[in-house]
């Protein structure tokens, strides 16, 4: 049968993670710091919202925007937060998830053969996403010395012609880099000299430690040239809601919506209703969540540094990117090695592309007591792994 | 907040040397702060939470309005105070509202408990009244759901 299937699709890669899932699925007792989703649960009044919702016979279609009292509240939300306004009539589109807004876009944007750039190692369906709407992906990397930001000179350097689209995703998973102020100002120059649209991903946004999110939309010359994707999942613990959205010029938006009501027609009703819930309520339950991660990320910053696995502090999201090296092994064989032998799952860092290469990212949206373990665990297993040093000559 | 304090209110059930871990700060510095909070009588102590329906143990609780009348210099004090010792009280509360006290009782039967209420609460100088509530079932104790649904790992094990 696999002659019927499409060239672009059978020639998309197997996903890096899947086979480790698998693996980790049919296992015991594992501690996964593997997990891309928020250990809360949504809170109670999120949830009490959708099913009232439900009680009140609300299981009909919306707008294909969505409803407008969700785009009225993502509006205000999106303007006090980061500072762009957007009009809820026609510059906001509700979407299944930011990974359906990522689809839209590049569906709408791209002809054939256009180019894309993207940074890596980046979230796993960027390249993919591209490829679906016969784009070319060009990836960019980005460093552990620069906390994983993106340089414009780099940019610069992978620009080809043909590049349309630039996609942005700060804080990032899986490294949780961010990207400051002159950065960002920078990568905005390089956008505007290349006429270039920009795509930022910005669902990890409200999950920063260090300093103020900072959003690439924001930026001066930017508005009009950049569609800003935003969700609840993770900020709000909401991902089986599966609910994002977009915010761009009009006539983006528009474009967008197209692909969107031939394709999904609207949002669930019930997870928009749910989002109206956590916009007007939910920002205290976010600090909160926000301070538990915050205080997560500094235990496994510090054990990891402190088991001779070099980590950084990511600036936000909740994984930590360290870097195995030291341990002599490949990230593949760190990841399996330490599910063997310790029963803690981490997620190779080459499933996140080649740029992930002798790292592993570790999630941690876990509880303190799991982590205090995994990372007892993961000592052990780095000085087991590590190779003897060489005796003195002296 | 202190960040040991912060843990604590956050309630979860960690050891002091994971309190150490979470807040970066040595176990013997965690102790001796546990020790600080208990002294200033902000930490009071530690109390399992739990369901008695299911251990068979029989426990009957009942809440109870208590109106008195209020001292010259002491308010309700003095007297809020002496009810609290009395072993059957859990808890002991000054209300706004139609009443004064609402007071937690527990008792190994309803007798106890009336006897209680009759005996000593109610013929203490200063109590005008009671109003006395048992409790028939709980949805909810401590923070924790009685009727949780059991813990298995909804989410996927491992996500992009």
């Amino acid at each position: 049968m696999k002659r019927f299937v499409a060239r672009h699709v059978a020639a998309l890669p197997k996903s890096g993670i899947r086979d480790f899932f698998e693996i980790v699925s049919k296992m015991k007792d594992v501690i996964s710091l593997g997990i891309g989703e928020p250990d809360f649960d949504t809170p109670w009044h999120i949830r009490e919202a959708a099913i009232y919702a439900l009680e009140k016979g609300k299981t009909h279609y919306t707008s294909n925007l969505g409803l407008l009292e969700l785009r009225r509240a993502i509006s205000t939300y999106v303007e006090r937060n980061y500072t762009m306004a957007y009009r809820p009539e026609d510059e906001v589109l509700v979407t299944v998830g930011v990974s359906e807004a990522i689809d839209l876009a590049l569906r709408a944007l791209l002809n054939p053969g256009d180019k894309v750039l993207y940074h890596q190692p980046c979230y796993v369906s960027y390249h993919p996403s591209v490829a679906l709407a016969h784009g070319v992906a060009l990836a960019v990397p980005t460093r552990e010395a620069d906390g994983f930001a993106l340089n414009a000179e780099d940019l610069e350097r992978a620009w080809q012609p043909g590049c349309k689209v630039l996609m942005v995703n700060f804080p990032c998973n899986p490294t949780g880099g961010t990207c400051d102020r002159a950065r960002l100002e920078k990568i905005a120059r390089f956008a505007v000299e290349k006429d270039l649209i920009v795509l930022s991903d910005e669902i990890y946004s409200e999950l920063v430690y260090d300093s103020a999110h900072t959003s690439l939309a924001a930026m001066p010359g930017m508005r009009e040239r950049t569609v800003f994707l935003h969700g609840f999942s993770k900020a709000f613990a909401m991902t089986g809601f599966r609910i994002g959205y977009a915010c761009g010029p009009a006539e983006l938006v528009e474009a967008m919506m197209k692909v969107h009501q031939y394709s999904m027609l609207c949002a669930p009703i019930l997870s928009q209703e749910a989002a109206v819930e956590a916009l007007a309520r939910g920002e205290d339950g976010v600090k909160e969540m926000r301070e538990q991660y915050h205080r997560r990320r500094d235990l496994v910053v510090r054990r990891l540094n402190a088991a001779g696995l070099p980590c950084r502090a990511p600036g936000g999201a909740f994984y930590v990117f360290p870097s195995i090296a030291s341990t002599g092994l490949g990230d593949r064989d760190f990841a399996y090695g330490l599910l063997q032998a310790q029963s803690v799952a981490v997620v190779p860092g080459t499933a996140f592309g080649e740029g992930g290469k002798g790292f592993v990212r570790a999630s941690f949206a876990t509880g303190y007591e799991q982590l205090v373990e995994a990372c007892d665990r993961i000592e052990r297993f780095v000085n087991a792994a590590s190779p003897c040093p060489a005796p003195s000559s002296s | 907040m202190n960040p040991v304090l912060k843990l604590l209110v956050e309630g979860g059930h960690l050891t002091a040397a994971q309190i150490a871990q979470v807040a970066g700060i040595p176990e013997a510095e965690v102790n001796r702060q546990l020790e600080q909070l208990k002294k200033d009588r902000i930490f009071l102590g530690w109390r399992p939470v739990l369901d008695l329906s299911r251990a068979e143990a029989t426990a009957v609780r009942a809440v109870i309005e208590v109106k008195m009348t209020p001292e010259r210099g002491g308010g309700f004090n003095r007297l809020a105070e002496r009810i609290s010792k009395f072993d059957e009280v859990e808890s002991c509360y000054l209300m706004s509202g139609a009443y004064d006290l609402l007071i937690f009782v527990n008792g190994p039967s309803l007798q106890k408990v009336a006897s209680f209420v009759s005996e000593k609460l109610s013929t203490l100088g200063g109590v005008l009244s009671t109003s006395t509530h048992f409790l028939l079932r709980s949805y909810k104790e401590g923070s924790f759901l009685i009727e949780a649904p059991a813990e298995d790992a909804e989410r996927l094990k491992v996500s992009p």
